[in-house]
């Protein structure tokens, strides 16, 4: 099933949540920001303390009001802080492209990325990729519902 | 008096021990040289055997250390005395003067992007990098403060500038500031003082500090590194081009008597070379690597599987026996080429674009300097002196040792041993009359919350101009004024600075706030500071909420502020959102039983109970056999000139005499419930309760299966060796040894680490006794690591002959047992004719570990040895709380070693059992029983075993979090399909409210 597209308006710019586990992602985002490393605005992150609370119905729950792309970063496989909360997630992340897919949403407006809290070049580039990848795919189709 | 103890050295053995003895209720003085703690762990980018992120398991113990109520950190600070006795020291402490005051510095680093200074050479990054005259050592500093470097300050030297001092608004530099003496009484001192990186030019054929392209171990760490100097760019430093073929070169200062070299092995080179080779590979695309070593000494926990990845997954080039003779440059392209002798010893040379040079470790100057301050011995290497059976105490009573300032070791190994050494230090000081354990700080009671419409009081902090300068503050606070329930809305220079603190405080009780938001910086370094002032005020200090607009806002967006003062709106409404539904949490107290129980009456068994009883608590001994003792019973020999017989009886006379150890002989533990502060252990005749248990069951040595072991007398172990020996029942003329029997085969791939040195102490017994005796050992590596190189070369020169043989070609016995061995060197097939042989057998893990794990809840290896929770950090521990491991449980070992780790083992037990109460985290899981319907999904996610469904009667199940194994992960809330799982601190509604916050406009 393809995802229906939607005009992009030239004022649109992306919405992205992205969920970040306190001991590696959201760390590896802070190195970003204490490194000066600069990306593009257009994303939020929340916090939690493992990848694996995020609730895949959170995810469903921010395209249906207006998300565009949502990133879930965590731990390196290996590295999980509760030692393996990021494999659940993993899995979790898996099953749900596939929902997305059967809801004619593009899987790729979701992303699930592993960033160290010494990688805070990775997690630019996530940004900075996710970022482009989400202004090209436009708009979710999913606005037009709302 | 209230006594502390002083720790030496921040690195990561100072920390563990200085967080161990806060933990057990001491306070703690932990001195550092440099301006930060962390060591080298801190600069590493990567850990063996697990590849972990160094900095993201290092990190949250340096911060635990940094805000602990009972750790007082004085950084760059050096011991300048120490006079008295054991339990009663005076020490003198120099603390230097660093220009900034470290109660205003609040980190910003505003003066650090103001100073004009620039081209200093920075020593963090190994001169890699430049910094500026006023610098903070790294981002993960501690403490996080600024220092000046009195050297290349212009204002110092030169009396112009002053840059800093205007730019720095809370007025935090001092240049008047002087060198200070502190005096502090200690009970007692561990040193952990590390080792120091050796210098790679006394390798002169290697060109070090000639060619550009070869580098150091420790330098390669931080070009590998994401937050070093090259970004984790792998790049030659001649001319920033990605290096195609890199060569590592093992023993680069370590196991020579050359002039400058060190006789003995460094201990960890082979394995961080396979690290460096590994994460290059994972870094570089199509780049080759070779490894030109001796021996591969991969003789700890999972190194032998590593070592096998990094041949077989990422094609590296192991080259055995080869030893580089030199290193050429070709001066145009600064190409290497290195000359070196194969394993059949066949000249050869190979080009490469980069040479990393795995360098000894020598022992810390540091150290050096402080045996010399406070009295102490050191060995002939220049580390400190200790013995096998105190291997963490030095010559001077009441002070220990512990880490690489002993010997060169690992970062498993030193966590563990600076537990043990927490537990001598604290001896001294918890058994003295008076002394009672650290009150938790005292706070006013709770404001009663409870239906109180939700009153917010927001403050946005500048933090000098780093969010200033970027995003709109004042347009921020006027916005977050408009929001619901928002009483007040303030904007301050720095929110973490005592004046603001204080503000928060006062405003809390004038203002009725029963919320507190605050926009600055990270939740993960100020969320402490901020719930602290909450909780000073009488608020829950989970009524608190941090909105992050400075590293992952005002940082990151610099260059368009109005788009960045949108976002710090955004998560201004987003943390607003969150807070409105937050809840006063309380952390669980549970009752702990001050006793603990261990398993296996073995010396670290014993060594353990020992430990505990010294400091007043009550232990159990629960044996499997008849009597106390375990392998070591079986053990003949001398170590450092006493026979371990008869250490072995005082010990036994010790366990024996305590008044606070009971022992439990026959006994087997045939269940264990309960968790962290109160197990119950049935054992046949009893069933004890206790706070904590040790697992420290032993393993045994491999019983052989080939060469005619238990058919021919003239075949024996290395056990059977010593005990015939003990008897003068050994007279074998031509003797060989053949080595990895039981190891390294197909059966248990890994090695046993002891059998190398046992053989060569075993040959070295025999060539002593009869010198016309014509010994032979046979063996794939001789991994004799750290001191007991000696044994090696002790064994070489009384004529030991060695015959390498390779890893797939055993020696064979013939039936007229004459002895078939492919030797490497030769290339051929040499016969010997033994009159005795015998068998470096291995050792393997208790059988038992197969009924202890499940009743435990702890994990074992594939190898069947037990499963600490963290291989590196938490190699004592398991994920369970409350339960710990020791000696051969844990993995093969020496008995210096286990000794050492037993007494780790009784430490973090008496983090536990020391403290009446345990306190579980405030962030866990809770059922609503409402909505549960005990369908089980939660109760497999949990790592932690915290979960159970139980029958609640009438054929209704539901599932039950137990507090005191929870840890707040929330694995099992994101997986409950009826949401009747909830996570503290993290509900679903508090975070769809955030969701909400987000995308609405």
């Amino acid at each position: 099933m393809t995802e229906a597209t939607v005009s992009k308006t030239e004022e649109w710019e992306p919405k992205i949540l992205a969920f970040c586990c306190n001991w590696c992602s959201y760390a590896g985002a802070d190195l970003a920001g204490v490194s000066r490393r600069q990306m593009p605005p257009h994303f939020l992150v929340i916090r939690t303390m493992c990848s694996a609370r995020v609730d895949p119905e959170f995810i469903l729950d921010a395209y249906a009001k207006g998300a565009d792309g949502v990133l879930v970063l965590g731990c390196h496989p290996a590295d999980c802080h509760y030692i393996g909360g990021n494999y659940r997630t993993r899995r979790r992340m898996a099953l749900l492209e596939i929902v997305l897919q059967q809801y004619g949403l593009n899987p790729d407006r979701l992303k699930v990325e592993w960033v160290s809290a010494s990688e805070g070049e990775k997690f630019q580039t996530t940004i900075v990729d996710f970022t482009e990848r989400i202004t090209e795919l436009g708009p979710s189709p999913l606005k037009e519902v709302q | 008096m209230e006594k502390s103890a002083l720790v030496i050295g921040g690195g990561i053995a100072g920390i563990q021990a200085s967080l161990d003895l806060a933990d057990r209720g001491i306070k703690v003085f932990l001195v550092e040289s440099e301006p930060t703690i962390g060591g080298k762990m801190a600069r590493l980018d990567k850990t063996f055997p697990t590849n972990d992120c160094s900095a993201c398991i290092l990190s949250p113990k340096m911060a635990d250390v940094g805000g602990h109520q009972n750790i007082t950190v004085l950084s760059y600070s050096e011991v300048l005395g120490l006079e008295g006795q054991p339990g009663n020291f005076k020490a003198k402490i120099l603390k230097k003067a660093r220009y900034v005051d470290e109660d205003k510095c609040t980190g910003c680093g505003d003066c650090v992007a103001k100073c004009p200074t620039k081209k200093i050479t920075d020593q963090f990054e190994f001169g890699l990098a430049t910094r500026k005259a006023i610098f903070i050592p790294h981002a993960q500093a501690v403490p996080r403060i600024a220092v000046i470097d009195p050297d290349y300050c212009r204002y110092l030297t030169e009396g112009k500038c002053g840059v800093c001092m205007k730019v720095c608004q809370r007025g935090a530099i001092n240049y008047e500031d002087k060198d200070k003496i502190l005096d502090l009484d200690v009970g007692a001192v561990i040193c952990a003082t590390g080792f120091d990186v050796w210098d790679a030019k006394i390798a002169s054929e290697y060109g070090y500090g000639r060619y550009p392209n070869v580098v150091n171990s420790m330098e390669y760490e931080r070009i590998m590194c994401a937050s070093g100097p090259l970004e984790g760019h792998i790049a030659r430093p001649s001319d920033g081009q990605t290096p195609k073929r890199i060569a590592f070169i093992q023993c680069v200062g370590s196991r020579s008597e050359k002039k400058g070299w060190k006789p003995y092995c460094s201990s960890v080179c082979c394995m961080y070379a396979i690290k460096q080779a590994i994460i290059g590979m994972e870094h570089l695309d199509g780049v080759s690597t070779d490894i030109f070593f001796m021996d591969i000494r991969s003789y700890g926990k999972e190194f032998e599987d590593y070592k096998i990845r990094a041949a077989e997954e990422y094609d590296i080039g192991l080259h055995q026996n080869a030893r580089v003779a030199s290193i050429d440059e070709n001066p145009i392209t600064n190409n290497l080429y290195l000359r070196y002798s194969d394993g059949s010893n066949e000249p050869a040379v190979k080009e490469f674009d980069l040479v990393v040079l795995s360098v000894a470790l020598n022992p810390s100057t540091m150290g050096q300097k402080l045996a010399g301050t406070l009295g102490f011995d050191l060995n002939k290497y220049g580390f400190c002196d200790t013995s096998t059976f105190a291997p963490l105490e030095t010559s001077r009573p009441g002070v220990f040792v512990t880490g690489a300032f002993a010997a060169p070791k690992d970062i498993p190994t030193s966590v563990a041993e600076a537990s043990g050494s927490a537990v001598k230090a604290g001896a001294l000081i918890a058994t003295q009359s008076g002394w009672e354990r650290a009150k938790p700080k005292e706070f006013p009671s709770e404001i009663d919350v409870e239906g109180q419409e939700p009153r917010i009081g927001f403050w946005v902090c500048s933090c000098g101009i780093n969010i200033g300068s970027t995003v709109d503050v004042d347009s921020v606070q006027e916005y977050a004024a408009g929001m619901d329930n928002v009483v007040l809305s303030r904007k301050t220079m720095y929110a973490c600075a005592q004046d603001t603190l204080e503000e928060i405080k006062e405003t809390i009780k004038a203002e009725n706030l029963n919320r507190v938001v605050v926009a600055s910086c990270t939740p993960r370094t100020h969320e402490p500071l901020f719930r602290n002032a909450c909780k000073e005020a009488g608020l829950n200090p989970y009524l608190f909420e941090l909105a992050n607009i400075r590293d992952q806002c005002s940082w990151i967006h610099m260059h368009e502020p109005e788009k960045a003062t949108k976002k710090a709106k955004d998560l201004v409404r987003m943390a607003l959102a969150k807070s409105r539904l937050l809840e006063p949490l309380d952390k669980g107290v549970l009752p702990v039983a001050g006793s603990a129980v261990v398993l296996g009456g073995g010396i670290a068994g014993m060594t353990s109970a020992l430990d505990i009883a010294s400091q007043g608590y009550d232990v159990h001994i629960v044996e499997k056999t008849g009597e106390l003792g375990g392998n070591a019973k079986r053990f003949h020999y001398m170590e450092d000139g006493k026979d371990v017989k008869s250490y072995l009886n005082d010990l036994i006379d010790k366990v024996r005499t305590s008044d606070k150890i009971t022992v439990h002989l026959n006994s087997e533990a045939e269940n264990i419930e309960g968790f962290v502060g109160a197990f119950k252990v049935k054992i046949p005749d009893a069933e004890i309760d206790v706070g904590s248990v040790i697992v420290a069951v032993g393993g045994y040595e491999y019983k052989p299966t080939e060469y005619k072991y238990g058919a021919d007398d003239r075949v024996m172990t290395i056990l059977d060796f010593e005990e015939k020996m003990a008897a003068n029942q050994f007279n074998g003329k031509n003797v060989a040894f053949i080595s990895c029997v039981g190891s390294r085969n197909d059966d248990a791939v890994y090695c046993s680490r002891v059998c190398c040195s046992s053989a060569l102490r075993s040959a070295i017994q025999i060539k002593e006794a009869d010198p016309e005796a014509n010994v032979f050992v046979l063996h794939k590596d001789i991994r004799t690591y750290g001191f007991r190189e000696e044994y090696y070369r002790r064994a070489s020169e009384l004529g030991v002959n060695f015959i390498r043989y390779p890893e797939d070609k055993e020696p064979v016995l013939n039936e007229d047992f004459t002895l078939m061995v492919n030797d490497t060197i030769l290339g051929d097939d040499v016969v010997l004719s033994p009159d005795a042989l015998i068998l470096n057998a291995g050792i393997r893990p208790n059988p038992d570990n197969e009924q202890i794990a499940p009743m435990l809840k702890i994990p074992l290896s594939k190898d069947g040895f037990f499963f600490e929770a963290h291989m590196k950090l938490r190699p004592v521990d398991f994920a369970t709380e409350g339960v710990f491991l020791a000696g051969l449980a844990h993995w093969p070992k020496f008995m210096d070693e286990s000794i050492a780790q037993a007494s780790g083992a009784a430490s973090r037990a008496l983090t536990i059992i020391s403290s009446p109460t345990y306190e579980t985290e405030g962030v866990i899981a809770a059922v609503n029983d409402d909505l549960c319907d005990g369908c089980g999904i939660c109760e497999g996610c949990c790592p932690y075993h915290a979960i159970t469904i139980d029958d609640i009667g009438g054929g209704h199940l539901r599932a039950n979090v137990n507090e005191g194994l929870c840890k707040g992960c929330g694995s099992c809330v994101g997986a409950c399909p009826s949401g009747a799982m909830e996570q503290k601190g993290f509900k679903g509604a508090q975070l769809y409210a955030m969701i909400k916050a987000a995308l609405e406009e």
